[in-house]
C-alpha cells in the first residue's frame, strides 16, 4: 500500500485546497440595483456609429448618440431628435434642419450646425481630414447628399443630388448618429474607443471582451435616465448566453434561441417579443430552369408548409411573410396582402400545367449568418416540402461569406433558389436593390434571380423620389401586390427579435427597429 | 548545451517562416473577403472595391504578403479592422488569458495523468489499474465542449457553486480567489482528455521500464517499493512522458478554442474564432504566428528538458 500514500495524500491536500477557495465567496453575488446587465451577443466592433455595420454595436450605439431625427417609439416613423424641425424643398432635394439649442456632447463641447456638417463631411469627403478615421462602409446610405452646409449655428442644410425619399429614416439609422468633432480630432482612428456623444450614456470603460460600461448622462436633454449604469457584456455563445441568465448573471439577454424559450416561462422572467423590419425568403432563380415560369414560383409558394416553419422549426420566433414588405413597415405595408397558403394540390395543379413535374433543383443553403435564424433546419423543412409535390432538390450548403460570394453576384449556371434574408430600415432599401431590372448583379445590385417587370421598376423608381409619406406609401403597397402575383420569391417569414429580462427590470420593450432602448429601463 | 539550444532556435526560422506564408496564403483563398464580412446584405461590387480600398487589400497578394512581413519583422502585427485596435496588443491581451488557462490545465493533466499512469502500472491488472483506466476512457471519450456545457448546468445554474463563464466578475475585486472560481470549470473540462492520454501512455511507459533489469537490482538491494516507482522508474520513463506532455500542451492549446467558446473565456481561441468568421485578416494572421512561435519556443523547451534527462539525445 505504500505506493498509494503520496497520491492519496495529494489527493487530500487538493480536496481541502478546492473546498477553501469554494468557502471563499459564494459564486453568485447579486447584480446591484441601478445597474443594468446585459448580455449581447458578441464583442463590439467600434462605438463610432459611421464605422460599423452590426446591430449587436447599434444595440450600445443607440443609448450613446443621437441622430437629427429618430424612430418614435415603437414605430419605423421618424421624429425630431437633435433636429427639432425641418423643411424639404419642392423638388425634394433641399432640406433644411433647425437644430436643438443648449445640447452639448459629454466632452463638453457644443453641439451645432458646424458638428453636424463636420461628421457628414467625415464620412463622405475623402479630402476631409478626418476621412482617415474610417473605414465607414454604411456611408452609401448618405451618397445622394452633395453639400452639407453650417447656415447658421442651428440651422443646417444638405442638398442632395437628386430626390430621396428614404433619407429621414437613413439618418435615423445609426449610420447617421451625430458624434462630437471634438474627440474625433483627439483620438483620431481610436475615437471608436474613446467615444463621445449626445446621448442618454455616457461612456464609462470598455474592457476587451468582458464588457463595454456606460453612466448616465444627468444632463441629457430628453431626461436623464432612470439606470445609473449599463454594462454590455458579450457572450456569444447562446446556450452560455441563456445559462447566464438563468444563473442570474445577466438581467436583460437579447436574441434567446427559440429552443431555449420554454426556459424562461414563469414569473422571474419576462420574455418579450417584437416583430421587425426583417423579412426571410428563397430567391428564385427566374432567368433559367423550372422558375423561370411564374407557374412554377407560384407553386413553390404553395408547396412550402410556412406556419410549420414558423411554429415548428422557429418555435413561434418568426411570423409567415405575405410579400417583400415586412409588417413592420406599418405606414407602407400593404394589410389587404394574404400570404400564400399552404396547398400542395395547387402547387401539383401549377407544375403539372407548367410541365414542370420532377423537375430537378439546386438549392443554396447558408449555415448561419446576419438574420437567417435556423437556415439549415429551414432548408432542409422546405427541400421536404418541395419533395413532395414532386420537385427533386439538391441542398448545397456553404459558410455564410462564402455563401454570399456565390449568391451575390447571381444565380444563372449555378443553382435555381437560395436562402436570403434582409433586416432594413426603410421600405425602399429592399426592393430598390433586390427586385428592380436596373438592380441586376451585373449593375452592381442584388437581384440574384434576375425579376424583371418594368410595373415594378416605375413604382420604385417613383417611390424613392415621392417626398409626400401617403403617396409613396400607395406605390409600395402597388408594388407588393405585383410582386406577391409574379413570386420572384418564395416569401417565408419575417423574424420576431425577442428579448428575455429578470422580474427586476421594468420599463422595457424592444422596438421594432431592432435597436436597444434604455433610457425609460428603471431595476429595482 | 548552449551550442544545442542556439542550433534549435535557428532551426525554427524556417518553419514560422512556412507557417507565416501558409496562413497568409489560406487567408487569401478561402471564399469570402473582408469587405464582404462587413458589408453583408450590402456588399455591391462598389461598395466592395471601395471598403478593399480603404482597408489596403486592393495590391497584389505577393506585395501585400512582404508589406506584412517586412511590418511584422519591425513588430508591427498591424490594426485589427473587425476590433479596430492593434492587432499585437489584441493577441497579447488575450493569450494571457489563454495561457492561464491552458497552463493551469496543462498542469492538471500533467500531474494527475502521470499519477495515474504511475498507480495504474505499479497495480498493473489490479482494482486501482481497473477503476483508473476506466475513468480515464470515460474521460478521453467525453468531447470537452459537451462536458463543459453539463458543468456549468450543474455547478454554475443549478448548484450555483460557480460562475457561469467570464474570467472576471463584473464587479468586485479582482484577486486569485475570484480567478480561481472563475477557472476551475473550464481548466478542469480542458484538462480531462489530456489527462486520460497522458495517463494511458505513462503506464505504458512504466510498465516498460518496471520490467528492466535495474528495477530488478534496485528491489534486490532492498530499496522501498515507493522510491523504486517514484525516483527510480518514473525517472526513467520521464524520457519518453516528457515528449507526450509536449505534443499534450499542444492539444491543450488547441482544446482551448472550444472551452473558451463554451466558457466565454477571453482567450486567443475564441478570438481566432471571431476573427475568421469576420475575416480579419491580420488578426487572424498575426494571431496564428504568434501562437505558431509560442509553441515552437515550447516544443523547443521540451527537446532540451529531455537533453538534460538523456545526454545521448543531443547529438
Amino acid at each position: 500500500m505504500t505506493i498509494l500514500t503520496l497520491p492519496r495524500r495529494a489527493l487530500l491536500a487538493a480536496t481541502a485546497a478546492t473546498a477553501l477557495a469554494l468557502s471563499l465567496g459564494s459564486a453568485q453575488a447579486q447584480t446591484p440595483e441601478d445597474v443594468l446587465i446585459v448580455g449581447q451577443i458578441a464583442e463590439p466592433q467600434a462605438l463610432d456609429p459611421a464605422a460599423v455595420t452590426a446591430v449587436n454595436d447599434f444595440r450600445i450605439l443607440m443609448n450613446m448618440y443621437d441622430g437629427l431625427v429618430r424612430y418614435r417609439d415603437g414605430t419605423l416613423e421618424v421624429e425630431p431628435a437633435l433636429a427639432t424641425d425641418w423643411t424639404i424643398s419642392e423638388d425634394g432635394t433641399v432640406y433644411t434642419f433647425t437644430l436643438r439649442e443648449g445640447v452639448t456632447f459629454h466632452d463638453g463641447s457644443a453641439f451645432d450646425a458646424e458638428a453636424v456638417k463636420f461628421n457628414f463631411d467625415r464620412m463622405l469627403d475623402e479630402e476631409h481630414p478626418y476621412h482617415d478615421t474610417g473605414p465607414f462602409p454604411l456611408a452609401f446610405f448618405f451618397s445622394a447628399v452633395e453639400t452639407v452646409e453650417a447656415v447658421d449655428p442651428q440651422t443646417v442644410r444638405f442638398t442632395l443630388n437628386a430626390p430621396y425619399a428614404p433619407f429621414l429614416s437613413n439618418l435615423a439609422y445609426p449610420t447617421g448618429l451625430i458624434v462630437s468633432p471634438a474627440a474625433v480630432e483627439e483620438y483620431g482612428a481610436d475615437f471608436g474607443r474613446n467615444p463621445s456623444g449626445t446621448g442618454a450614456f455616457t461612456f464609462g470603460e470598455w474592457r476587451s471582451n468582458e464588457a463595454v460600461v456606460v453612466q448616465a448622462n444627468p444632463d441629457y436633454w430628453d431626461g436623464a435616465p432612470e439606470l445609473q449604469t449599463v454594462v454590455f457584456r458579450p457572450i456569444t455563445d447562446a446556450n452560455t448566453r441563456t445559462a447566464e441568465m438563468l444563473a442570474g448573471g445577466i438581467d436583460l439577454m437579447v436574441e434567446v434561441p427559440p429552443v431555449a424559450l420554454s426556459e424562461f416561462e414563469g414569473d422571474a422572467y419576462t420574455v418579450h417579443e417584437q416583430a421587425g423590419p426583417h423579412v426571410w425568403f428563397l430567391i428564385l432563380n427566374a432567368k433559367e430552369g423550372p422558375f423561370a415560369d411564374v407557374r412554377v414560383r407560384q407553386a413553390a409558394n404553395y408547396a412550402i408548409n410556412k406556419e410549420a416553419i414558423v411554429n415548428d422549426v422557429l418555435e413561434g420566433t418568426a411570423e409567415v411573410a405575405a410579400g417583400p414588405t415586412p409588417p413592420a413597415f406599418a405606414w407602407a405595408y400593404n394589410p389587404d396582402l394574404e400570404p400564400y397558403p399552404y396547398d400542395p394540390d395547387k402547387a401539383r395543379e401549377l407544375l403539372a400545367e407548367a410541365g414542370a413535374e420532377g423537375a430537378e433543383l439546386t438549392f443554396y443553403v447558408t449555415e448561419g449568418g446576419s438574420g437567417m435564424l435556423d437556415p439549415v433546419s429551414m432548408g432542409t423543412a422546405i427541400q421536404a416540402d418541395l419533395e413532395a409535390v414532386g420537385l427533386d432538390v439538391t441542398i448545397e450548403t456553404y459558410e455564410w461569406n462564402t455563401f454570399l460570394g456565390n449568391v451575390n453576384p447571381g444565380l444563372e449556371g449555378k443553382a435555381d433558389m437560395a436562402e436570403m434574408a434582409w433586416m432594413t430600415n426603410d421600405p425602399d432599401t429592399l426592393p430598390f436593390l433586390t427586385l428592380r431590372t436596373a438592380a441586376f448583379p451585373d449593375n452592381g445590385g442584388f437581384n440574384s434571380g434576375y425579376y424583371s417587370n418594368p410595373e415594378v421598376d416605375a413604382l420604385l423608381d417613383a417611390a424613392r423620389v415621392e417626398t409626400d409619406q401617403d403617396e409613396r406609401a400607395r406605390l409600395y403597397q402597388e408594388m407588393q401586390v405585383i410582386v406577391q402575383e409574379d413570386a420572384p420569391w418564395v416569401f417565408v417569414a419575417n423574424w420576431k427579435q425577442n428579448a428575455v429580462t429578470s422580474d427586476r427590470v421594468e420599463g422595457f420593450s424592444l422596438q421594432p427597429s431592432f435597436f436597444l432602448l434604455l433610457d425609460d429601463v428603471s431595476k429595482n | 548545451m548552449t551550442g544545442y539550444i542556439l542550433k534549435r532556435l535557428v532551426s525554427a526560422i524556417p518553419v514560422l517562416l512556412g507557417i507565416s506564408v501558409i496562413v497568409f496564403l489560406i487567408m487569401a483563398m478561402i471564399p469570402g473577403d473582408p469587405a464582404t464580412a462587413i458589408l453583408g446584405s450590402y456588399a455591391t461590387p462598389e461598395n466592395v472595391e471601395k471598403l478593399n480600398r480603404d482597408l489596403g487589400l486592393d495590391q497584389g497578394l505577393v506585395a501585400r504578403y512582404f508589406i506584412w512581413l517586412g511590418n511584422m519583422l519591425q513588430g508591427d502585427f498591424g490594426r485589427s479592422f473587425a476590433l479596430n485596435r492593434p492587432v499585437l496588443d489584441e493577441v497579447l491581451d488575450r493569450f494571457g488569458a489563454t495561457l492561464i488557462l491552458a497552463g493551469t490545465s496543462f498542469v492538471l493533466c500533467s500531474l494527475l495523468g502521470i499519477a495515474a499512469g504511475v498507480i495504474s502500472a505499479a497495480r498493473q491488472y489490479g482494482v486501482a489499474d481497473k477503476a483508473i483506466t476506466f475513468v480515464v476512457l470515460l474521460g478521453i471519450s467525453i468531447p470537452s465542449f459537451f462536458l463543459g456545457m453539463m458543468m456549468i448546468l450543474v455547478f454554475a445554474v443549478q448548484l450555483r457553486w460557480f460562475p457561469v463563464s467570464g474570467m472576471w466578475p463584473i464587479y468586485g475585486d479582482r484577486n486569485l480567489g475570484v480567478l480561481l472560481e472563475h477557472l476551475a470549470m473550464p481548466a478542469f473540462a480542458l484538462s480531462v482528455v489530456a489527462t486520460g492520454v497522458i495517463a494511458r501512455l505513462a503506464r505504458s511507459a512504466m510498465l516498460e521500464v518496471l520490467r528492466q533489469d535495474f528495477i530488478r537490482t534496485a528491489r534486490a538491494k532492498g530499496v522501498r517499493e515507493r522510491q523504486v516507482i517514484w525516483r527510480h522508474a518514473l525517472r526513467a520513463a520521464m524520457v519518453s512522458i516528457i515528449p507526450i506532455l509536449g505534443i499534450q500542451a499542444g492539444f491543450v492549446l488547441s482544446g482551448a478554442v472550444y472551452i473558451e467558446m463554451v466558457f466565454q473565456w477571453p482567450g486567443v481561441g475564441r478570438m481566432l474564432v471571431d476573427a475568421i468568421l469576420k475575416r480579419d485578416i491580420l488578426l487572424v494572421q498575426g494571431g496564428v504566428v504568434f501562437i505558431a512561435a509560442c509553441y515552437v519556443i515550447f516544443n523547443i523547451m521540451v527537446d532540451v528538458a529531455q537533453a538534460l534527462l538523456d545526454p545521448r539525445i543531443k547529438t
